[in-house]
């Protein structure tokens, strides 16, 4: 087992350096100059100005220098300075992963909890209103524009009915709490604040089922599908004939086969939640990773790029590397002894 | 003899609902999308409008007879950039999945059989792509190429072929295990042969499938793009770029909603026939 | 007929259908017949015959579409086919067990194997989990099973199939039940194992007292185990007796057919024909009016277009037959020819030789940091094959036998070793260079369903290689001679224009040979060619390759695992074992003076559908399973099993080297068992 952990982690950090290359040598080959981009029509039409600029960011180096550079700094947890903020690229990144990491977390809770049963029920009772009713929201949660859904939501349920709150993290007009984690929710709990906790979890209600939505629908479309396969297995007839009780079959038998492929997708839905929020983001103005993203693309933000990429590959990596483990803690087949 | 009340026979379906229950799904399916492909060809005449045509005195006016769907900010007819706006969405999803498709196939398909270091370098080439969501690659890459529908296309191309790769690569791996392959190599067929002959129209299934639910996806996330302005530029009618332009607009809901919808039931539509198709080849379902 | 107090169970008038959107499948359809308590029961039919779905609606274990339409299942005074699915269950487990076809599957692969037993006992609330537990170790120390306090700690997929379904057999006798249900629970398994298992299960039923139903498609496991035996066809009982009777004097003539289609591993072949019966079962959604073997029975009569009852004949024996229940009786099967002329081998022209052959195939590995590992699959193997000759090579799963197929027709490349086709050296030669040669060397392969491509037409399927070959150049042509090939293994020219599912699986293996011989080859290696097929059309198959041979002069490398198959159609047999040749020897010979223990064995271990036959024949009793090609035990390979192993088989490993009369044999001890 523990020789398995290894060798699974010595791959996953040769992946993570190989992704950074790619992009490295991605960003380096496209066209777009970012010190044009970052300096503006007027400052770049000086040939001194732009000549300090790339000295400053190291642009002027080789390509190998800058990457090796890049890699010594990373061992640091120091990506730079980001070309439009002017700021180390970690201390950006300091500022907005909390917000998405607590957004993404939140939706992809309410993803296994709606998805999971919704599935399993689906493919016990098949053909019946359930089933019917979890095809239905499956079709709906992957078809259903992301931003367009957001919208209206944000139109029906504040605008009109004003049962939620508008955009952002909290109410324009309350108190940001201290700084612990950057997560609201974990630090009004931690400052017994439940005023602001309250304000909080409203705001994350519509983006969080926004987020959600399509995830929802590919768990129940997997977990229907997987228990459907499981229950059409010999041994699932055995565990019939020996009596057991309807539920005992399902649960104890069933069940524990069809979540290895739900495992492995619920690892990709929650590595996607985490780096691809950035539409729920734009449309409820959720200062997160994805805006940041976003922002630092059009921008041509190199050192911002080359950090998010890195960050994005290594969580990628990350959940796959537990979603490896969690496989082999549920099937013994997996790690032969 | 002893008839169980539990046991006795149930009645037989109708040809009618057991076709519905077969091929409903999909049939609907198809109807929309031939609709929607109906109404891209056909969009000068069907809709009553210039979708271009800038008319200030009549913005933001709401749905009514003259214009079904009410105008924009621009005071532009919805109805007619949303007819107008299909033709985009579906050249480009078309575009991004057979080109993509065909290129991913090709490729996990050659790979797999060949085996050895091509096959593994391809998984680490996929792997890798993978570790990217691909939203956020595309969008790196837009935004480096600069804003435009074809750099868009391009952007999604690199993101989409990964995943038709990793299927033909399994279906192959699948394939050439059973025996009749092994039968075509002993009667002395070549490499070329088996596999574009042989193995392929035999996986060729769940490929169709794929490219069929992957279509609604692809213009799904060509209109994510738009929305965030990577793709396509204004004043192009798109349905992303529609539902942007009108998201401030809550009290002039028309603007956004009517594009979203569009959005909505094209991809529908192509998730329909793709599940269709799916039950139709899987074997469980058609015994019943 | 048995005294009312004692029967078990009681069966009448059963009629399970599978209710299709196509109408009806009338899998069961008509079926009665008692059991007593503690008595063993066999069915035997061939598939699609309804015996697993008459074993599934006993329990009550039917899959939709099916259901008991009519009919009742009296046991221990309840009908089983009305109770609802709380009094089911407490049947199910508790007093009538099951064991299925399948031990791969049959166990779930993510649970212990402890928590799957200790669970069927704890569902009746008989045992607590500790009790449970302890009950569960001894029954797998009965079962046979080593180490049992360690291995009921185990994964399913740390056992090999014999071990999973001595489990099985754990879990059925938990509860003690009434009555143990057996699906064809050896068809899975090698012949030696079957034997164990067999002998397990006459034991458990002496021992407990349970009475068992055992279904199998093969009369000789049937004929061993049970005390009575059903024979079904197309939905219905058609014959009911004891062995010793329904074996030796059978009273319908499909009961006679299943008899003479099989061949015996107990008698000499004085021709390698086999009595066959025409055609198909019928199709169960519509069977035919009157008797429903009728277009199919040599001894039909005008009155067979009544449906006939099944009306006893004596105190034990109840037939479902016009000609018999009017006193006419089955003759036996005619011979067509009556003394063959069998293709004589010319000694001196080899036409495949292979010396030292290896195939080493280099497992995944689990990690980075863990060495690779090696199956050797074929390990050493040596043998020669002489024109016109018919070889057999035989050998448990995982022998090495199906690589060796593939390594001689080139379709694996060898590691080591040396293969001449016809004087050609073509063990290292690219695959460009052996296509001339893939006219004279075919293959024909065991999975009638998966080996012809379901997208190709028949037609397609026999002109591809005619025109790779250039055999023919035009597609006017090829049709033409592709109407010939269909004609020559038995099928219409019509065939050419269908698709292969269109076919059943006799049909698909005649295809698969009709696209051999399309190239005229010289050398056939058939890859168990008729063990997905059911007794008759097994015969049909083994006919027609036989009729082959002597018509174009064919030479056969056949490949099973079913001994008395191998000594009806074979010239010589070459015995394999993980890899290695045993024993090479004259088909006559090898059966009537096995030289090598792990022949013996396997000879002792195929069972003969015969119960007075069988009482006579020796025993050899078979240790254990084979051991893994991974880590091949040292000096000799068969000594982890052999009955009379020394010391001296431990260290030295004995060469293949002449016995008497030229037979080959690689033992310390030759002929010693």
């Amino acid at each position: 087992m523990i020789r398995y952990v290894f060798s699974r982690l010595a791959t996953s950090i040769v992946l993570v350096l190989l992704a950074t290359l790619v992009v490295f040598l991605i960003a380096n080959t496209i066209p777009g100059d970012p010190a044009l981009a970052a300096l503006g029509d007027e400052q770049a039409s000086d040939p001194a100005a732009v000549s300090a600029f790339r000295a400053l960011y190291g642009l002027d180096k080789p390509l190998w220098e800058q990457y090796w550079r890049f890699l010594q700094r990373l061992a640091h947890g120091d990506f730079g300075r980001s070309i439009s903020s002017r700021r180390a690229v970690m201390a950006d990144i300091i500022d907005y992963a909390p917000a998405t990491i607590e957004l993404a977390t939140i939706a992809f809770l309410l993803s296994l909890l709606i998805g999971l049963p919704l599935g399993i029920i689906a493919a016990v009772r098949r053909d019946s209103w359930v089933d019917h009713l979890a095809r239905a929201v499956a079709l709906i949660g992957v078809s259903a524009p992301t931003f367009w859904l957001a919208f209206i939501m944000l139109a029906i349920f504040y605008g009109y009915l004003g049962w939620a709150p508008g955009t952002g993290r909290l109410d324009p007009i309350a108190f940001a709490p201290d700084r612990i984690t950057g997560m609201l929710l974990i630090d009004t709990i931690i400052l017994g604040d439940w005023e602001t906790f309250r304000d909080a979890a409203a705001h994350l209600v519509l983006p969080s089922i926004v987020l959600a939505s399509a995830t929802i629908g590919l768990i129940t479309r997997t977990t229907r599908a997987a228990m459907l396969e499981a229950l059409s297995q010999d041994y699932v007839r055995v565990a019939r004939a020996k009596g057991l009780l309807a539920r005992v079959v399902i649960t104890g038998h069933a069940l524990p086969n069809a979540m290895l492929p739900v495992v492995t997708l619920g690892g990709l839905a929650y590595a996607n939640l985490l780096t691809g929020a950035v539409m729920t983001e734009t449309v409820f103005s959720w200062p997160g990773l994805g805006r940041y993203t976003f922002r630092s693309a059009v921008s041509v933000d190199f050192p911002a790029i080359m950090a998010i990429t890195t960050i994005v590959a290594a969580v990628f990596v990350l959940v796959n590397f537990l979603v490896d483990l969690s496989y082999a803690m549920l099937d013994p087949r997996v790690v032969k002894k | 003899m002893s008839l169980a009340p539990a046991l006795i026979m149930p009645r037989m379906a109708s040809p009618t609902r057991r076709w519905v229950r077969r091929y409903g799904l999909a049939a609907a399916g198809a109807v929309i999308v031939i609709v929607w492909v109906l109404a891209a060809i056909f969009a000068p005449l069907v809709s009553p409008h210039d979708p271009y045509l800038v008319n200030v005195v009549n913005r933001l006016k709401p749905p009514s007879a003259l214009h079904w769907l009410g105008t924009d900010a621009l005071g532009r007819d919805v109805f007619t950039r949303i007819i107008y706006g299909a033709r985009i969405s579906l050249a480009v999803g078309l575009v991004v999945v057979l080109v993509g498709g065909l290129f991913g196939t090709l490729l996990g398909a050659v790979a797999a059989y060949a085996r050895g270091w091509a096959e593994e370098a391809l998984m680490r080439v996929t792997d890798l792509v993978f570790c990217f969501p691909p939203i956020v690659l595309a969008m790196a890459i837009a935004a480096a190429l600069g804003i435009g529908t074809v750099n868009t296309v391009i952007a999604m191309l690199v993101v989409w072929w990964p995943k038709f790769a990793r299927l033909a690569r399994s279906l192959v791996i699948t394939q050439r295990s059973l025996e009749y392959v092994e039968a075509a190599q002993s009667v002395g067929f070549g490499p070329v042969h088996i596999l574009g002959r042989q193995i392929i129209p035999n996986a060729v299934g769940p490929l169709i499938v794929l490219v069929t639910l992957d279509l609604g996806h692809a213009i799904l996330v060509f209109a994510g793009l738009s929305f965030l302005g990577l793709g396509v530029v204004p004043p192009t009618a798109e349905w992303g770029a529609m539902v942007a332009e009108g998201r401030e607009l809550v009290q002039q809901w028309w603007v956004a909603t009517f594009p979203g919808i569009a959005i909505l039931t094209v991809v529908m539509g192509f998730n329909f026939v793709g599940d269709g198709i799916r039950d139709w080849l899987d074997p469980h379902a058609r015994t019943r | 007929m048995p005294a009312p107090a004692d029967i078990l169970l009681q069966v009448r008038d059963l009629r399970t259908w599978f209710l299709t959107d196509a109408g009806p499948v009338r899998a069961v359809d008509g079926v009665s017949f008692d059991l007593r308590a503690g008595e063993t029961l066999g069915i035997v039919g061939e598939s699609g015959s309804g015996k697993s779905v008459c074993a599934k609606s006993i329990m009550r274990l039917l899959d939709e579409p099916a259901r008991i339409v009519g009919g009742s299942i009296l046991f221990q005074g309840r009908d089983l086919a009305n109770l609802d699915e709380a009094a089911i269950r407490s049947v199910r487990g508790r007093e009538i067990a099951m064991v299925f076809q399948d031990p791969m599957t049959s166990l779930n692969p993510v649970l212990r194997i402890a928590r799957q037993l200790v669970e069927a006992m704890t569902a009746h609330g008989r045992f607590t989990p500790k009790a449970a537990r302890l009950r569960a170790i001894d029954l797998l120390r009965r079962m046979g099973v080593g180490a049992p306090e360690r291995a009921i700690n185990s994964y399913p997929h740390q056992f090999s199939g014999g071990m999973r379904q001595r489990v099985m057999l754990s879990m059925g006798f938990s509860n003690e039940p009434a009555l143990l249900i057996a699906d064809e629970p050896t068809t899975a398994l090698d012949v030696t194992i079957q034997a164990q298992i067999l002998e397990l299960l006459r034991e458990l039923n002496h021992d407990f007292g349970t009475a068992v139903i055992l279904i199998s498609h093969d009369l000789g496991v049937i004929a061993n185990v049970c005390q009575r035996i059903l024979v079904m066809y197309a939905g219905e009982v058609v014959e009911e007796g004891p062995p010793e009777e329904l074996l030796s004097d059978p009273r319908h003539p499909y009961t006679w057919a299943l008899l003479h289609a099989a061949p015996r591993i107990d008698a000499t072949a004085t021709d390698r024909r086999l009595a066959t019966i025409d055609g198909q079962p019928p199709d169960p959604r519509a069977w035919p009016d009157g008797c429903r073997f009728r277009a199919r029975c040599p001894f039909a009569i005008a009155q067979c277009a009544d449906h006939p009852a099944l009306l006893p004949i004596n105190d034990t024996r109840a037939s479902r037959c016009w000609v018999t229940q009017q006193g006419g009786t089955l003759r036996p099967p005619e011979r067509a020819h009556p003394a063959p002329t069998m293709a004589i081998a010319d000694a001196r022209q080899p036409l495949l030789e292979v010396t030292d052959l290896h195939k080493h195939f280099v497992l995944p590995k689990d990690g980075y940091f863990t060495p690779a590992r090696v199956l050797r699959a074929v390990d050493g193997v040596s043998l020669t094959v002489h024109r016109g000759e018919t070889v057999g090579l035989v050998g448990e799963s995982g022998c090495g036998k199906s690589t060796l197929a593939r390594l001689v027709t080139r379709l694996h490349a060898p590691t080591a070793g040396k293969i001449v086709f016809d004087g050609i050296d073509i063990s290292q030669a690219r695959q460009s260079d052996i296509r001339p040669l893939r006219r004279r060397m075919q293959m024909i392969f065991q999975d009638p369903y998966a080996s012809l491509n379901p997208r190709m037409s028949v037609g397609e399927i026999l002109a591809g290689p005619l025109l790779l070959h250039r055999i023919v150049d035009s597609r006017s042509a090829a049709s033409g001679r592709v109407g010939e090939l269909l004609d020559l293994v038995g099928l219409p020219a019509t065939a050419a224009g269908r698709f292969p599912h269109e076919f059943s699986g006799g049909q698909r293996q005649r295809i698969s040979i009709a696209r051999a011989l399309a190239v005229g080859p010289d050398l056939v290696v058939a890859d168990e060619p008729i063990s997905a097929l059911d007794v008759n059309i097994q015969a049909q198959i083994i006919n027609l390759m036989v009729d082959l041979q002597e018509r174009l002069g064919l030479t056969y490398l056949f490949i099973a695992h079913d001994l008395a198959v191998v000594r009806h159609v074979c010239d010589r047999i070459i015995v394999l074992y993980l890899g290695k040749v045993m024993e090479i020897a004259r088909a006559a010979d090898l059966f009537t003076r096995p030289l090598h223990p792990y022949t013996s064995t396997l000879i002792a271990a195929a069972p003969v559908p015969d119960p007075r036959i069988e009482r006579t024949r020796r025993h050899v009793p078979m240790k254990g399973e084979p051991p893994s090609a991974v880590n091949p035990p040292s000096g000799c390979r068969f000594r982890t099993r052999c009955p009379i192993a020394q010391p001296r088989c431990t260290v030295e490993e004995p060469v293949l080297q002449p016995g008497v009369a030229g037979q080959m044999v690689a033992c310390h001890f030759p002929g010693a068992l």
